[in-house]
């Protein structure tokens, strides 16, 4: 299957995702730069973490009003699987793709560490290499993970499984409510998560915990 | 400010200039005339001390910055090293002390900005950072308030821009009450065949203004960093200049692109003093003179003076001689990034640096005097009184050994950083091997299957203190050591040499002193300094920093798979120790925090003892024969110990009963040239032969078992307390 990786100004773990794509699936994904508006035909489109247009005015705002936002939508719409990592993520909530805001983390401090996360849901298209409610490692490195969304929107998520990744054991690093580090959209084909799992892919990471998303978003066998 | 470029030049302006009544005599006997407002700022510029190194220099030129890996020493932007394979590695360390004492945000963050573009400017990636950092006392009422911003804006610029920050030093003394250290470090990986360089070459060609715009801000920081503070320093907070990573990240892809398209002659950052000295840089090492239209620079702000051009520090800006052919080209990527893309000038072949604002000349001097003929001082110096012998045995033994451990453990200074380096992005780039906390960073060379850098930055000031040449010595040694324990090649530092005022001659004597220390141990382990930067004037109403010359080294890894770490000891593991006993506790951690005493001579260093030591625990580590490695430091054998008993989460029986000095100088002195290992048990009295076969002395001292760190009956401490203990101190001291 092909992938496609977001270039936006900014962005800087674009590097890590296409090293850890092309190390999983075999092939180097496509990259589609801010001003294009036609993105070609692949089975994932990643929209990766870092700075966007330097996080400012606020995380992702920017971003989710660029011209090749309008082609993710579209390509949304039509079934293609999107994944966005942690300025991802909070550039598909802006973008209106995946409900909710990230907030300031509650220490008001950029964190980056390991954390535990439960697979909370393991029957989606991204998750389906785990076991429901396996614990795995991944790291985190953000300053606005803290997910946050009103109660009625929380109860829909929570009630059709679509939190996806949980931060377990107490490692919550943001103050996320109920825990929340990746919820999908209601079609399931749109995840968005604040941890790195290009970050662990390979023995040189210290582990491949993060491996199995990729394989699995990529239809390609454990 | 709306001066008249032709003002009468006062004896006021000179001096609020920084310059002195012979220096701006020597300016008139070079020019043979009065200068302008503007050319006075141009060579207030270049004549500070932060620029011209005027009294350090002479001392300078000493250093050992040759070696068959060395392929750029000092003079460019950074320090080139060959790591084989057509790879090199790019890197340098640089201060931004004054600023950050004032805005200790912005500061941080330029410190961080301005040595990450210092390497992409020779054309390299930025592949990992590094911050030393050294505050006041805890208990002072601004040290938090520094250490916060400095902690946040380091973090702020270095996560934005995308480079994992892999190591550093944050160390606490009232020495730093009024001046604290920020050092910054950054490496870069580029190819060997594709350095750039500053030397403009070719009569004609333009010279072009790249990044972001120009401002009012950092007008005259160099020569703010080339001064004591006093009370009014509050004043100065307009001339900190403010970052913008983002801009930096734009900056650095549109550079690379730049570099690959072969349009790129030269290329100079504008770092301190700005567009003055990048293009005097240019045209000096190139021969040639350069003219510059300032009616052509992007600026930000309206109804800016030439001086205030000529001097600003904005940040997040280049200059560059491209070829003329590939004008389009290069405009066209730097539009793609949305940076600014300006001719501003051209090179050319009457070696005068001309600058033009609204028509009118407002400077028109000879380039390569503008360098070459700064101000050189031989500052006289005095060595500073030595302490006498301190044996062990007239130092207080602890009541307690286990109280002693912990006190030093979760001392200020000896602490866990985490509570830092977690604000650090640590992982970006995806190919970090060791994150801080241990020995030093690694990171993997991208592209290649087994090779893996190591960096790790040290000194010990309370021992430049004490003996500034042992002192020199040891920071060098310590850093040559820290990338030994990870077994990687040491290969060449950069130092970054922190001083109070070098006007009062005990302090040109530390700075003497320490630079012939550093000198004798990068020759000994043949560890060239390949660049590096001069902070002086440290000092507030007379009272100067401890001497401090950073040094920061990069060390090459052959196959990380046979890498040591200071954890992964596993059960059964037998403890070694190499390179001798404990006997030393002049200046040592135990007495600063047990007995609150601060005498004696610091601990000597060896060079060929350190060497040999060095070289033997390398090769061990290589032949994959340690399950883990550190070496002993602050705090001696009882904090090496402690810290790999917390690192491997594993509990660890000693035994010293058979060695028959004082016990404290045995768990706490801080000996040099020593490592602990621990070693697979198979293969423990192989090792130890081999460390008999080559001379080194060691000891078993060891295993390790269960969940407590237990030194004969000396101490027993279960490892969560040791974890707790050094875990709690800094965020706790941070909540207030």
């Amino acid at each position: 299957m092909k992938s496609a990786v977001l270039l936006l100004p900014g962005l800087n773990r674009d590097r890590d995702m296409i090293a850890a794509l092309t190390k999983i699936s075999g092939a180097p994904p496509v990259t589609v730069w801010q001003t294009e508006t036609e993105i070609p035909d692949v089975d994932l489109i990643v929209v990766p973490g870092g700075f966007s247009y330097g996080d400012y005015l606020r995380c992702g705002a920017i971003a989710a009003r660029m011209p090749v936002m309008e082609a993710v939508r579209e390509k949304a719409a039509a079934g293609v699987r999107v994944l966005g990592v942690c300025n991802g993520f909070q550039i598909l909530l802006e973008a209106g793709l995946l409900p909710g805001a990230l907030m300031r983390n509650a220490s008001l401090k950029f964190v980056c560490k390991e954390v535990s996360l439960e697979v909370a849901n393991a029957q989606t298209c991204f998750t389906s290499q785990y076991e429901a409610g396996q614990v795995i490692r991944c790291p985190v490195a953000h300053h606005d993970g803290n997910y946050y969304s009103d109660a009625e929107t929380l109860a829909r998520l929570e009630d059709s499984g679509r939190v996806v990744f949980r931060y377990a054991n107490g490692s919550n690093p943001n103050g996320s409510m109920n825990d929340i580090a990746g919820i999908i959209n209601e079609s399931g084909n749109v995840l968005g998560m604040m941890p790195h799992p290009e970050d662990l892919i390979e023995p040189a990471h210290g582990g491949e915990d993060g491996a199995g998303l990729f394989r699995a978003a990529l239809d390609i066998a454990a | 400010m709306n001066i008249p470029n032709d003002i009468a030049i006062t004896p006021e302006m000179v001096e609020a200039h920084g310059l002195k009544e012979d220096e701006y005599q020597r300016i008139i006997d070079l020019i043979g005339r009065e200068p302008s407002f503007t050319e006075l700022g141009i060579f207030s510029a270049m004549w500070n001390e932060h620029c011209s190194y005027k009294s350090s220099k002479k001392w300078l030129r000493t250093l050992p910055t040759d070696g068959p890996q060395v392929i750029q020493g000092p003079g460019e932007n950074a320090g080139v090293v060959d790591i084989g394979d057509g790879d090199c590695v790019v890197f340098k360390m640089e201060s931004h002390n004054h600023p950050s004492y004032i805005e200790p945000y912005q500061g941080a963050a330029t410190g961080v900005g301005g040595i990450l573009r210092d390497v992409f400017t020779m054309g390299a990636r930025p592949i990992a950072a590094m911050n030393a950092l050294r505050f006041g006392e805890p208990e002072h009422p601004k040290t938090r308030h520094l250490v916060s911003g400095v902690v946040a804006g380091v973090g702020g610029y270095g996560n934005a821009f995308g480079v994992p920050t892999v190591g550093g030093e944050v160390q606490f003394d009232a020495r730093y009450n009024g001046n604290c250290l920020v050092n910054a470090f950054a490496a870069g990986l580029a190819k060997t065949d594709a350095i750039f360089y500053s030397k403009a070459e070719g009569v004609g060609l333009p010279v072009v203004y790249l990044g972001a715009k120009t401002g009012r801000d950092g007008v005259g920081g160099a020569t703010m960093a080339s001064a004591e503070f006093d009370e009014s320093i509050e004043e100065k907070r307009p001339t900190v200049q403010v970052g913008d990573p983002f801009t930096e990240k734009c900056l650095l892809e549109a550079c690379l692109e730049l570099m690959a398209s072969g349009a790129v002659i030269a290329i100079q950052d504008m770092g301190a003093a700005g567009l003055t000295c990048s293009a005097v840089e240019m045209g000096a090492k190139g021969g040639l003179g350069i003219e510059l239209d300032l009616d052509k620079v992007p600026v930000r702000e309206d109804r800016m003076s030439a001086y205030e051009m000529m001097l600003s520090e904005s940040q997040e800006r280049m200059l560059m001689v491209l070829r003329p052919e590939l004008e389009a080209d290069a405009e066209a990527i730097f539009r793609k990034w949305g940076l600014d893309f300006a001719i501003v000038g051209k090179t050319t072949d009457d070696l005068r640096f001309r600058v033009f604002h609204q028509k009118d000349e407002v400077a028109n001097l000879p380039i390569r005097e503008l360098g070459d003929e700064a101000p050189e001082y031989d500052r006289p110096w005095r060595e500073t009184g030595l302490y006498s012998p301190l044996p062990a045995d007239q130092i207080a033994e602890p009541e307690d050994y286990g109280e002693a451990l912990l006190k030093v453990l979760g001392s200020p200074n000896n602490a866990s950083k985490r509570w830092v380096y977690e604000q650090y992005d640590t992982l970006i780039q995806a190919n970090t091997l060791q994150i801080p906390g241990g020995d030093a960073g690694v990171v993997r060379v991208d592209g290649h299957p087994a090779k893996a850098l190591a960096f790790s930055s040290d000194v010990t000031p309370r021992y430049c203190e004490a003996d500034p040449y042992e002192g020199g010595k040891q920071a060098v040694a310590e850093c040559w050591r820290n990338l030994t324990a990870t077994g990687a090649l040491p290969l060449a530092a950069t130092d970054n040499l922190n001083f109070g005022n070098p006007e009062r001659p005990e302090i040109m004597g530390q700075f003497v002193k320490a630079i012939e220390g550093i000198g004798e141990a990068c020759s000994a382990l043949g560890f060239p300094i390949v660049s590096g930067n001069v902070s002086l004037y440290n000092e507030t109403n007379g009272e100067a920093i401890l001497p401090t010359p950073t040094i920061a080294g990069v060390g090459l890894i052959a196959d990380w798979a046979n890498m040591a770490r200071i954890g992964g000891a596993k059960d059964g593991d037998v403890v070694v120790l190499f390179g001798g006993d404990g006997a030393h506790l002049g200046q040592s951690a135990y007495m600063r925090d047990c007995l609150d005493q601060t005498d004696g001579p610091p601990p000597p260093v060896d060079l060929a003892i350190e060497r040999r030591n060095g070289d033997f625990i390398r090769s061990a580590i290589g032949n994959g024969q340690f399950s883990s490695c550190h070496d002993i430091s602050d705090g001696g054998l009882a904090i090496c110990l402690a810290e790999m008993a917390i690192a491997s989460d594993k509990g660890m029986n000693i035994d010293i009963s058979e060695y028959d000095g004082p016990l404290h100088a045995q768990l706490f002195g801080e000996d040099q040239a020593r490592y602990v290992a621990t070693v697979p048990a198979d293969l423990a009295n192989f090792v130890c032969l081999n460390a008999e076969g080559a001379g080194i002395p060691f000891r078993r001292i060891g295993t390790v078992t269960g969940q407590e760190l237990k030194v004969g009956d000396l101490l027993s401490l279960p490892v969560s307390q040791l974890r707790t203990v050094h875990e709690s101190w800094f965020p706790s001291y941070m909540e207030g």
